[in-house]
């Protein structure tokens, strides 16, 4: 069913109770051309655009718990592209421009929301790192600016930029095309236009090994009997290394917990994304009006979902000294995703050590934003065999060569 | 907030410590192959469980130590020395 203005009328007519589900929750079938193993919003993305690019439409997801439920729910919905290197840049803004381009693809509104990114100096290094940092942009052809303290007044009046503020800030540097977009809607955007395209999306089914067959990856072993299939691909995150040691291999990936928490609902008060590389503080506001604030990594390896305490402290110390006014604020939720870190905070798209087995990973504390791409360019090697131009830079070969893609700077919080 | 027994210093808040990372990594012979030297420097087992590991009390004595901790539940099973063998 197409939804439209007109069926929303239709609906209203009808009190809203002719509404079908959005998309099929199947049942495993035991054979597939290609199965997925992860339902977030890279592994549904894969699915949709192994059905809509390649038509190749026998495909299944396979979700441990709940789609979307994983990092897709636990993040803080920012997109933005404005990363320092050539590799990098191709590839996440080719990420946004399919994010401008997702609620009409997918006929289901994502509530993207192009509202800039302001990222604040706070001392002349800062001044100086971003206009390397804006200029390494415009190099690639994305759009950034350098402002002045007067424009992030006029821009974002709620920060404190008083002569006695604890971090002075002198400047800033903004992507105008950054912002946020609703995490559920990507996913289940996402899980919708897949099922209609004939893709089976299968919950509560936990893989349990992969089989194989004369050295080859033939399907995967679940909760719910074993899938066989063609080529099988991962998309699980902070849970990669867990599915790698199932299939035999090791990657160069570390699992922390990031965390992020809200406020309880305030009037519209800040209408761009603030992020202070500096102290840690990375806040926006949501459309239902809650404060959403980011963190740093709790940086000790972990698979809890929860975040430490020091760290839930530590950021919102530094978020009050960006902005005083929230220190009457109540948080409403705090929660953490486990992120799969890469030496070089990269990611990793490609071939694994097992043929058959392709593998989707180590965007470490990035991964929303990339979903598009990170789905485009997996459903790219999954159907064709073949590496896609963009993701080239991107595979595990990186680590013995030594031609790493050292984003670690860009990410705008320190790993 | 975990609280990690020093083995020097006794149990005190996690934010008085830094994590180094895997321990008992050994470094390979200079010659070896791009593969084992890759996999040195990079490839981790990562696991979800017990994890071998080392921690620096940056904020007190400042010695060196390794643990043993889960990293789902993040309860420390043992701490011991950095020189000690790896525990059964």
């Amino acid at each position: 069913m197409k939804y439209s203005a007109w069926s929303l009328l239709r609906g209203a007519l009808g009190g809203h109770r002719q509404w079908p589900p959005a998309w099929r929750d199947a049942a495993p079938k035991p054979r597939y051309d290609v199965v997925i193993v992860g339902g977030g919003g890279h592994g549904l993305a894969a699915a949709y655009y192994l059905a809509k690019n390649h038509g190749i439409t026998n495909v299944a997801v396979v979700e441990r718990g709940w789609i979307g439920g994983g990092n897709t729910g636990r993040n803080t919905t920012i997109v933005r592209s404005n990363y320092l290197y050539p590799e990098s840049a191709r590839l996440y803004d080719f990420s946004l421009k399919l994010y401008e381009g997702l609620s009409q693809a997918l006929n289901f509104n994502i509530m993207l929301s192009q509202r800039g990114q302001l990222m604040l100096a706070h001392s002349r290094h800062d001044l100086d790192s971003m206009s390397r940092w804006a200029n390494a942009m415009r190099m690639n052809g994305i759009q950034a600016e350098l402002l002045s303290r007067e424009a992030v007044a006029a821009l974002a009046p709620v920060i404190d930029l008083s002569p006695q503020a604890r971090f002075p800030v002198l400047g800033a540097f903004m992507q105008r095309r950054a912002g946020t977009a609703r995490h559920d809607a990507v996913a289940w955007g996402y899980a919708r236009a897949a099922s209609a395209l004939g893709v089976d999306i299968i919950q509560n089914c936990e893989v349990r090994g992969f089989i194989n067959e004369g050295g080859r990856c033939v399907g995967v072993d679940t909760a719910r009997g074993a899938l066989r299939a063609e080529r099988v691909g991962i998309a699980a995150a902070g849970h990669s290394s867990v599915l790698a040691k199932l299939a035999g291999f090791r990657l160069p990936v570390t699992s922390y917990a990031l965390q992020a928490m809200v406020t309880e609902p305030l009037k519209p008060l800040l209408d761009t994304v603030v992020i202070s590389p500096s102290t840690g503080a990375y806040v926006s506001q949501s459309d239902k009006g809650e404060i959403v604030i980011g963190a740093m990594l709790d940086l000790f390896p972990s698979y809890a979902q929860r975040g430490s305490f020091a760290v839930t402290q530590a950021i919102l110390a530094a978020t009050l000294a960006i902005f005083p006014s929230f220190s009457r604020l109540r948080l409403m939720r705090q929660w953490a995703g486990i992120v799969d870190v890469v030496h070089d905070s990269s990611p990793i798209i490609g071939p694994t050590p097992v043929p058959g087995l392709y593998i989707n990973c180590g965007w470490g504390t990035g991964g929303f934003k990339a979903i598009p791409a990170g789905g485009w360019t997996l459903a790219h090697v999954l159907a064709t065999g073949a590496t896609h131009p963009l993701a080239e830079p991107f595979q595990l070969g990186r680590f013995v060569s030594g031609r790493l893609v050292d984003e670690a700077a860009a990410s705008g919080i320190a790993h | 907030m975990m609280h990690i027994p020093c083995p020097w210093c006794g149990a005190r808040d996690e934010n008085e410590f830094v994590c180094g990372g895997t321990s008992h990594l050994q470094r390979p012979a200079l010659d070896v192959s791009d593969e084992v030297w890759g996999a040195y420097l990079f490839f981790r087992d990562n696991p979800k469980g017990v994890h071998l590991e080392r921690w620096r009390h940056v904020h007190g004595c400042g010695q060196w130590f390794n643990a043993a901790r889960n990293t789902l539940t993040h309860e420390i099973l043992s701490v011991y020395r950095m020189t000690d063998p790896v525990p059964q």
